[in-house]
């Protein structure tokens, strides 16, 4: 073979990788679309190099991969596993949307588009914090019970975790997941319009449980739990739901809590909207009303038309999103496999519908067990695209009866005026004819 | 999991103590009583929560408007700019009255808070956001009465303690209501649909 050949071969190789990509991928998201070509092309020129060494290769054989010709990297004397450097671009971002002046009250959203599973990793799991993530010693950290108790208490870290456990999956979603999406697609992907929604299995001790030790006083109506924070971020809860299903957390999906998800210990309510299950909690003190502080008054309350603001509006009702395709990816006609979670505070997914004509015709879509109360569950939906310009959709029904809304529906009950929470509506995507999705959300 | 976590322990319980019988159904023979009694004094300078209706948990001590311009100058104006009409970080913290029925709602501590307490809790609890929890009583008391002031509802010449915010009445006192939802019925339909509201 002289070197034109050589050459030629190589190129062969290329031009075959590149079409059994294209033919194996018919949704991708450009960034990684582009990182994955990459490393096909290298394999490809890998193979070319091999076949000038063995001098008798076939162009139409799979080259060996260099990783089975070499050792691995070492095993380490100790180490804490990161993700292959080739996922570098899976991270939590903040939102491009609404940008604050200042680093310590604000937000970064799970990366959705590449969640594969019904549980978030634990370094994926988005922030919401009112100063800054505290830096808390577990073997200085006290969680004190007091207030209308038959007798005040105090636990350290070490007594909490003696008490016997329970692990539980559930979803928590931030009240403010979609704030900036109301009435225009502001945001470009499903990371920004959604991601303030992540999942994961918590682990840790029932309130009840200790509220029991203490004692509740018949008068104990409502526990006000507090964090270690620099905003001693605060919320009042009813006494019903922390004696019903609340539990003092430690650990999430196996290992002790992030520091920026509350490490060591935080409230976790189930269902409610991320803001009550206090992170770093210090304390839970019974009384016998809610306080209306500044987080239950003035923060997290929703405008209503007639000028009133809704208060206590805890439970994060029915929702679902399609996060394949969304925002920001391309599809090319074919085989198309839909993909999305749906959720419910209120119970578990009933089914979920799916639309491709932007809402006029809906067909339910598998869902995929395990279907948990209040956690994430997923859906999929397959189709054949003939390239034509489409706009898609999810809408959950929970265990309830309850029925996901569109923006319309709740803007007929709601006044949409500023920084609006509890934004559970259908999302839809548009697909052009060339295949490019995009936020197609116009309230 | 809940239930078989416990069912689990007192299975355990019923071992050790030599085989009754009878599984017990509460959990009360089971679980450790770990925590440590101490009294409401052990608590008191975490105990800084205020419930805003009445001024229940307000301390101690009072603050002048003009006591409060000078404490605000020094620990607030740099993010909430002079006289509270927003800075380099935050928004206004004045004006806003009236405008609940319009859009934008201008949101202020004057306009939106519904009992004056919440102003002295959030402040005390949080502010300076870079040194939380650092102020005297005196000076959140103050500071609460010049933020207050700003938003003509406290007289120049006020000295405000617990009793003066708990007698206050604020605007929108009456503008809560406690959550109604479900308030939407969406229907699940199939076909022949309403769109949702996009461009195609």
């Amino acid at each position: 073979m002289n070197n034109a050949d050589k050459l030629k071969q190589s190129q062969t190789v290329v031009k075959a990788a590149s079409k059994e990509l294209s033919a194996n991928s018919s949704i991708s998201h450009n960034p990684k679309r582009r990182a994955l070509l990459g490393r096909t092309l290298a394999y490809a020129g890998a193979a070319s190099a091999a076949g000038l060494g063995a001098g008798n290769a076939l162009a139409q054989s799979l080259p060996i991969p260099e990783s089975n010709r070499t050792m691995g990297r070492t095993i380490p004397p100790e180490d804490y596993g990161m993700p292959s450097k080739y996922e570098g671009k899976v991270k939590r971002r903040r939102t491009d949307v609404f940008v604050n002046r200042q680093n310590f009250s604000d937000w970064s959203m799970t990366p959705l588009a590449q969640q594969l599973g019904t549980v978030t990793p634990n370094g994926l799991i988005f922030e919401r914090h009112h100063n800054g993530i505290p830096d808390i010693n577990p073997d200085h950290h006290k969680f004190v019970i007091h207030g209308l108790v038959h007798q005040p208490l105090e636990f350290s870290m070490s007594d909490l975790m003696k008490y016997p456990s329970v692990s539980k999956f559930h979803f928590m979603e931030c009240s403010g997941n979609g704030l900036t999406d109301w009435l225009k697609p502001s945001s470009k992907t499903v990371q920004q319009t959604h991601g303030l929604l992540s999942a994961a299995q918590w682990t840790g001790v029932p309130v009840s449980t200790l509220l029991d030790e203490a004692g509740l006083l018949k008068e104990a109506k409502w526990g006000l739990a507090e964090g270690a924070d620099g905003s001693a971020h605060a919320r009042s809860i009813p006494i019903q739901k922390l004696l019903d299903d609340a539990l003092l957390v430690y650990a999430s999906n196996g290992e002790m809590l992030r520091p920026e998800n509350g490490y060591p210990l935080r409230l976790f309510i189930p269902g409610w909207e991320g803001n009550v299950s206090v992170k770093w909690i210090r304390r839970i003190k019974l009384g016998d009303e809610p306080w209306h502080i500044r987080s239950e008054t003035a923060r997290y309350t929703d405008p209503m038309p007639d000028g009133k603001w809704r208060q206590f509006s805890m439970e994060m009702e029915a929702k679902s999103v399609v996060t394949s395709p969304s925002g920001g990816m391309n599809i090319r006609p074919g085989i198309v496999e839909i993909q999305g979670f749906a959720w419910s505070g209120n119970g578990k997914v009933r089914t979920v519908d799916v639309t491709l004509d932007g809402g006029r015709t809906w067909r339910e879509a598998r869902v995929e067990e395990p279907v948990l109360d209040k956690s994430l569950t997923r859906f999929r939906y397959e189709f054949k695209w003939d390239g034509s310009p489409m706009s898609i959709a999810s809408r959950v029904v929970d265990s309830t009866g309850y029925v996901q809304p569109t923006v319309d529906d709740i803007t007929k009950v709601r006044a949409i005026v500023g920084f609006v929470q509890h934004n559970n509506a259908i999302q839809p995507w548009a697909v052009s004819s060339s295949g490019e999705v995009t936020n197609a959300q116009f309230g | 999991m809940h239930n078989l976590a416990k069912s689990f322990i007192t299975i355990s319980a019923v071992a050790l103590v030599g085989g009754c019988a009878t599984q017990s159904k509460t959990a009360s023979v089971d679980i450790p009583k770990l925590g440590k009694p101490i009294s409401e004094q052990t608590v008191s300078l975490w105990n800084i929560d205020v419930r805003t209706k009445d001024g229940l948990g307000l301390p101690g001590g009072s603050g002048t408007v003009a006591q409060g311009k000078v404490v605000y100058e020094k620990q607030c104006a740099s993010c909430h700019g002079p006289d509270a009409k927003g800075g380099p970080v935050y928004g206004t913290m004045v004006g806003g009255i009236g405008s609940m029925t319009k859009n934008p709602r201008v949101l202020t501590p004057g306009s939106m808070y519904p009992y004056a307490a919440i102003l002295f809790d959030y402040t005390r609890r949080a502010m300076p956001m870079n040194a939380p929890q650092s102020m005297t009583n005196d000076e959140v008391y103050a500071v609460t009465a010049y933020i207050y002031n700003l938003n003509g509802l406290v007289p120049a010449d006020a000295v405000v303690d617990s009793k003066y915010l708990a007698a206050m009445k604020m605007p929108n006192r009456d503008g809560f209501i406690t959550d109604t939802r479900p308030d939407v019925k969406a229907e699940r339909c199939m076909s022949n649909c309403k769109p949702i509201n996009t461009k195609l």
